[in-house]
């Protein structure tokens, strides 16, 4: 079997984020954290339940779009993804635009349900393959959602993990900082810090991020990619051609 | 039909007043692209659109034709396709008021009216930029505990909610399916407009198997027939999302000359596909 390519690497590295979660939701336009939710489910024996918002065999709600933020206030999901256009060192995410809003240079489609689900699903993963500094800067130009909040505000939810196509950070809410976990195979601490535009903490030496082991890589090779298919054909074809 | 009118897609849209304040649902859940047509045919302005919670290639024609002058929405995407170009441009030329929103704020002001009352709190939003541009929504403390702070939202109560379903039968009553979004906005919306695929025999309430996806028809003011009334948008399980025609959407609404030759050739499509 041949080395495990960046995609399988993250789809692996995503199910180890979400082990022992109870129930894990995929919001829309996200086939790798979709792939890494249907393996930590496989993974699980069938213990854990995976949502996949846009999919049929994956979805159970009836009640329409407004079911998942009620299950989130409830407490019902244990973890979601986010991502950003930009994120910034105390994990502030803006999904909105560049520069003075209104007058936005650059408008991305808008903040979804990241303004309310960032404060209610307690291990929220950012997602974000690239990691650039145009990306990963010193603050965001507007705040879709706050990585923390002032005491007393209602937020049993919050970033716990952020994951791009170099390496792996782990986010102290007491700290309001992230700390490099891993950096991915092919990839070295300097060009983290080259591409980061937020200062972070970094032990002495950073472990190389796992590689998924020959069964893992069998999983995503067939029966993830087989279900992941369903939702995002496209994706899965390029899962297979990797 | 005794109880409403089944009507023509002119007819419909002719209800669509200017200003009105629009509810539409995100692309998923039965899009009256159709009928979308038919209004910026018949040149409407000054909508103020509601997405619930999002849209897409809706939103992104109905302000391509200068139809919108206010949008209040969570996202506004073509997913794959890109960026929302005629949004986009919109803002950029300052000719669209944006009211950002977040997706279950939508949902939660649409069940404010859904209940008649005037306003609702709801969690989150605290400390975000999304709240800090929204004069119209406020954050008090918890009546009941003290140190509590809560977002409360005023009711959203569209004047028309239009949507495209399945079916209807002969009584108005409309078969939405899983589709509850279409259902939250018909309960909130003060008239309630629908495209169907077909119109079916019998009453879809008195079939217990249906009866509980099914939109009363006293909550709807008007239908309209529209075969493949959601192209180029996928329908449920009916047909899928027409890629090609989209891929020259994303070309062609770069002008207003390129929009209008899309609604042109739109009518073609829409004849060649029925």
């Amino acid at each position: 079997m041949s080395e495990a390519s960046g995609t399988e690497l993250l789809v692996a590295v995503i199910a180890r984020l979400l082990q022992g979660c109870a129930h894990v939701a995929v919001g829309a336009s996200s086939p790798i954290p979709g792939a890494g939710a249907l393996l930590a489910r496989l993974q699980s024996g069938g213990a854990m339940r995976v949502t996949v918002l846009g999919s049929q065999k994956n979805n159970f709600f009836t009640s329409g779009g407004v079911e998942l933020f009620d299950l989130a206030a409830q407490g019902r999901i244990d973890a979601f993804f986010l991502g950003g256009g930009q994120i910034d060192g105390q994990a502030n995410i803006n999904l909105v635009g560049t520069g003075d809003y209104p007058d936005t240079p650059v408008r991305w489609p808008g903040s979804f349900g990241s303004a309310y689900l960032y404060f209610l699903i307690p291990r929220v993963i950012l997602f974000r393959e690239e990691h650039t500094r145009r990306v990963m800067v010193p603050k965001v130009d507007f705040i879709s959602a706050p990585g923390v909040s002032d005491a007393g505000v209602h937020r049993p939810g919050g970033p716990h993990a952020l994951l791009t196509g170099l390496g792996l950070f782990s986010f102290d809410r007491a700290r309001c900082r992230f700390r490099l976990d891993s950096v991915h195979p092919g990839h070295s601490v300097e060009e983290i810090r080259d591409n980061t535009g937020f200062e972070f903490d970094c032990p002495a030496h950073v472990p190389s991020t796992p590689a998924p082991d020959a069964s893992t890589l069998a999983a995503i090779r067939n029966r993830i990619r087989g279900d992941i298919a369903e939702t995002y054909p496209q994706f899965a074809a390029r899962l297979a051609a990797a | 039909m005794s109880a409403i009118s089944l009507t023509s897609l002119e007819t419909l849209v002719a209800s669509i007043p200017d200003g009105a304040l629009l509810a539409v649902p995100k692309d998923t859940s039965g899009v009256a692209m159709a009928a979308t047509r038919a209004l910026v045919r018949r040149g409407v302005r000054n909508l103020h659109l509601v997405c619930v919670p999002t849209s897409g290639l809706q939103a992104d024609l109905l302000i391509g034709a200068g139809a919108v002058a206010v949008v209040e929405t969570s996202a506004i995407t073509l997913g794959e396709f890109g960026t929302a170009p005629c949004f986009n441009a919109a803002l950029r030329n300052r000719s669209l008021h944006i009211l950002d929103a977040t997706c279950p704020a939508i949902y939660a002001a649409l069940q404010a009216a859904e209940k008649g009352i005037p306003f609702i709190p709801l969690r989150g939003m605290i400390g975000t930029d999304v709240l800090r541009h929204r004069a119209d929504w406020k954050v008090i403390d918890n009546p009941f505990v003290a140190g509590d702070p809560i977002v409360v939202l005023p009711a959203i109560r569209p004047d028309v909610a239009l949507f495209h379903a399945r079916c209807a039968d002969r009584e108005g009553n409309v078969f939405i399916g899983k589709e509850r979004e279409v259902l939250l906005m018909a309960h909130a919306a003060k008239t309630t407009l629908v495209t169907v695929e077909e119109i079916v025999e019998g009453n879809l309430l008195a079939d217990p198997a249906r009866g509980g996806a099914v939109l009363p028809a006293i909550y709807v003011s008007a239908i309209a027939i529209a075969k493949r009334g959601a192209w180029p948008l996928a329908f449920a399980d009916q047909y899928p999302m027409d890629d090609a025609a989209i891929t020259r959407y994303m070309t062609m609404a770069r002008s207003a000359e390129g929009i209008a030759q899309f609604l042109a050739e739109w009518d073609g499509g829409v004849q060649a596909a029925a």
